[in-house]
């Protein structure tokens, strides 16, 4: 029988122009692609990445929006928002282009205990 | 117990040191590191062109010398290094630049590298944000 995999939980932090945006998106496919279940939670600027609307080709940046919506394909299903940060950026759920699940202080503790692994990208 | 190490951070940011000192201490405790990865800005550690003042320590140096000596498991993320200017001779020719900054004993690969060495370590750790 085939060993159990360990889950993966990719936190991104990073505003949607920094390279760091994209490589924690990179992980979580990455890891997606050999099975592993993963899982996003978009915290404080890496909230941004979520916005609907976003025209980066202004400032000649790829946009996020085909490696975002890649998650669900992938079977990244599981896309989780902080609440407090889309609050503190004057965001609401409504505007965000994936279906991802807004979350609260201490869910968001109930999740980092739920994934075998965390990674902070 | 076996452990993966990943380092996000460059050579100026202090978790690149912290990093080190840590993996030191792993094989000083009798453990093993099954592979180390670097990715985002940790991929200028394999860059052998950065030079440092004669009064600054060199901590591309010191890595390079503690994974030699070490004969671990050293990989870069392929994809972070070609975007940051780090090349093996291989890529260099590959994408036709004039010269390359990288080689033994890192490995340039890719993230599946990292996901395989997290699953298959007992511990997995990352330094820097």
């Amino acid at each position: 029988m085939e060993p159990e995999l360990k889950s993966l939980l990719v936190i991104s932090r990073h505003s949607p122009t920094a390279a760091a945006a994209r490589e924690a998106l990179d992980l979580a496919l990455a890891a997606a692609a050999f099975g592993v279940p993963a899982g996003m939670l978009f915290l404080d600027a890496g909230v941004l990445q979520l916005l609907k609307g976003q025209d980066p080709a202004v400032i000649q940046q790829k946009s996020l929006a085909a490696n975002l919506q890649a998650l669900p394909m992938f079977g990244v299903d599981d896309l989780f928002v902080c609440q407090h940060s889309l609050s503190e950026r004057g965001l609401q759920p409504g505007q965000l282009m994936l279906p991802v699940k807004p979350v609260e202080g201490s869910e968001i503790a109930t999740l980092l205990e739920h994934y075998d692994q965390v990674v902070t990208l | 117990m076996k452990f993966a190490i990943a380092l996000l951070a460059g050579p100026q940011d202090p978790a690149a040191r912290s990093a080190l000192s840590f993996a030191q201490a792993v094989l000083a405790g009798g453990h093993q590191i099954s592979r180390l990865f670097f990715y985002r800005d940790a991929v200028h550690l394999a860059s052998s062109l950065a030079v440092q003042p004669q009064d600054e320590a060199d901590l591309a140096r010191q890595w390079r010398e503690f994974i030699r000596d070490n004969q671990l498991d050293a990989v870069v993320c392929i994809a972070a290094a070609l975007r940051r200017g780090v090349l093996n001779e291989a890529e260099a020719y590959r994408w036709e630049r004039p010269a390359a900054n990288s080689g033994e004993p890192w490995e340039l690969s890719g993230l599946g590298q990292w996901v395989d060495a997290m699953q298959t370590a007992d511990r997995a750790v990352t330094f820097g944000t």
